[in-house]
C-alpha cells in the first residue's frame, strides 16, 4: 500500500494505471447495476474520467 | 566488376539525385506512413469527432433540411436518466456476466481435459472449435430452427428428459427464456474461444515446476490450486476481457435470434441503439447513446491492452 502511495505521488505509471482501472471497471458495474438510478447516472462520467486518466498516465515514466 | 548501385547513381540525373538525396530518413518514413495515417483519419477518426459533435445537437439524419439546434449535454443527461435504458443495460449486464461466466468455466475445464495426452486429441480439438469458425448469422438462423416450438431440436430434447411437452414452451418467446437462449447459443459458440486461450496458458506451464511440485509431495489439488490457476490467471483475464468487449458489442447474432423481444426482454443497448439511430431517427440522441457505448468499450479495451502487455511480459 505505501508503495501505491509513493508511486503516486511520484507520478509513476503503474500505480496511476491500476487507479485508472479501478475507475473505468467502477464506471462500467455503475452502469450495469440494477440497483441506483443514480450510479448510472454518473457512471459515464466515472469510465470517462478513467479512460481519460489512463490515456494520460500511460506516458508516465515506468 | 562494377557495383551495380554505384552504377545507378552514377546514371541518375544530377539534379533527381540531389533530391532524392536531400530526403531524411525520417521524411521517407513519413512519406509510406502517411497514406495509412490519412485513411485512417477520413474513416475512423473524423467519423468518431463527428458523432461527438452530433451528440450535442437534434440533428435528424432523416431530416437533413431541419435547422439543428446545439442541445449542450441535454441528450446525456436523457440517457443516463432513462429507466429504459437502463433496463437495456442491465439486459447488457444479464447477457454479458452470464456468457463470460459460463463460457470461462466450461473453456477452462475444457483446456484442463483436453491437455492431457490422448488418442484423438487433434481432432477432438478440431471439432470443439468449429462453432467458433461459423459467421454469427449462421448461427443466428439454426438456432432459430432448434429453438422452435413445433420442429426444433431443443424442445423435443427437453421433453424425452422432464416429460414437458415440446410445444407447450418456445425457447425464443414469452415466459422468460428468451434471454437465456441467446446465452446458451453464445456460450455454444464462443467457449471454443476461451478454451483455446487456457489452452495456450497451460501449455505456457513449464514441466519442471510441476516436478519440483511433486518431489515436495505437493498433492493434484495443491498443485492446481498453487501453480495452474495462477500462471493461467493472466490468460484467463485476457480471454475475460476479449468476450466481454465483444459481448458488450453484441448484435447480430441476437437480432438474428430475438430481434430484442419478446417485448425488450433481449434488448441488448447496441440494439437499442441500432433503434434509435435508424428506426427513430434521433440522429443527435443515438450518437450521445453510442459515445457512452464507446467511452466504456474503449475504456474496457484500455484494460484489455495492459493486461496483454502482462501476458507479453511473461
Amino acid at each position: 500500500m505505501t508503495g501505491f502511495l509513493t508511486g503516486l505521488l511520484r507520478l509513476r505509471r503503474g500505480p496511476w494505471e491500476m487507479l485508472a482501472s479501478i475507475l473505468i471497471a467502477l464506471g462500467v458495474v455503475m452502469l450495469m447495476q440494477p440497483f441506483f438510478l443514480w450510479a448510472y447516472t454518473w457512471s459515464f462520467l466515472v469510465t470517462l474520467v478513467g479512460t481519460v486518466m489512463f490515456i494520460v498516465v500511460s506516458h508516465f515514466p515506468e | 566488376m562494377p557495383n551495380p548501385l554505384e552504377a545507378a547513381a552514377r546514371a541518375t540525373p544530377a539534379p533527381l539525385a540531389r533530391r532524392v538525396r536531400g530526403l531524411s530518413d525520417r521524411a521517407i518514413a513519413w512519406i509510406f506512413v502517411a497514406p495509412t495515417i490519412l485513411l485512417l483519419l477520413a474513416i475512423n477518426i473524423f467519423p468518431l469527432i463527428w458523432t461527438v459533435r452530433l451528440s450535442f445537437t437534434n440533428y435528424a439524419a432523416n431530416r437533413p433540411n431541419r435547422e439543428v439546434e446545439w442541445v449542450g449535454l441535454r441528450n446525456y443527461s436523457r440517457i443516463l436518466t432513462d429507466d429504459g435504458i437502463w433496463a437495456n443495460m442491465q439486459t447488457t449486464a444479464h447477457f454479458l456476466v452470464w456468457t463470460i461466466l459460463l463460457q470461462v468455466v466450461l473453456g477452462f475445464t475444457l483446456a484442463w481435459l483436453i491437455n492431457r495426452k490422448f488418442r484423438g486429441n487433434d481432432l477432438l480439438t478440431t471439432l470443439i472449435v468449429l462453432p467458433m469458425m461459423l459467421s454469427p448469422a449462421v448461427v443466428g438462423n439454426f438456432w432459430t430452427f432448434l429453438y422452435q416450438p413445433q420442429i426444433g431440436l431443443v424442445n423435443y430434447a427437453v421433453e424425452l428428459v422432464t416429460g414437458i411437452p415440446a410445444s407447450s414452451f418456445s425457447m425464443l418467446g414469452p415466459g422468460g427464456l428468451a434471454k437465456w437462449s441467446i446465452i446458451i447459443v453464445d456460450t455454444w459458440m464462443w467457449t471454443p474461444f476461451v478454451m483455446l486461450i487456457c489452452l495456450a496458458g497451460l501449455r505456457s506451464i513449464p514441466d519442471y515446476i510441476y516436478e519440483a511440485a511433486e518431489v515436495d509431495r505437493a498433492s493434484k489439488w495443491r498443485q492446481f490450486w498453487t501453480i495452474t490457476v495462477p500462471m493461467v490467471l493472466p490468460f484467463l483475464m485476457l480471454a475475460v476481457l476479449f468476450r466481454g468487449i465483444e459481448n458488450f458489442k453484441m448484435f447480430d447474432m441476437v437480432v438474428l435470434l430475438t430481434g430484442g423481444g419478446p417485448g425488450n426482454e433481449t434488448l441488448l443497448a447496441s440494439i437499442d441503439l441500432k433503434r434509435e439511430a435508424f428506426e427513430k431517427w434521433r440522429t443527435g440522441y443515438s450518437s450521445a447513446y453510442a459515445i457512452i457505448l464507446f467511452v466504456t468499450v474503449f475504456g474496457l479495451a484500455s484494460i484489455y491492452v495492459k493486461a496483454l502487455n502482462k501476458v507479453k511480459e511473461r
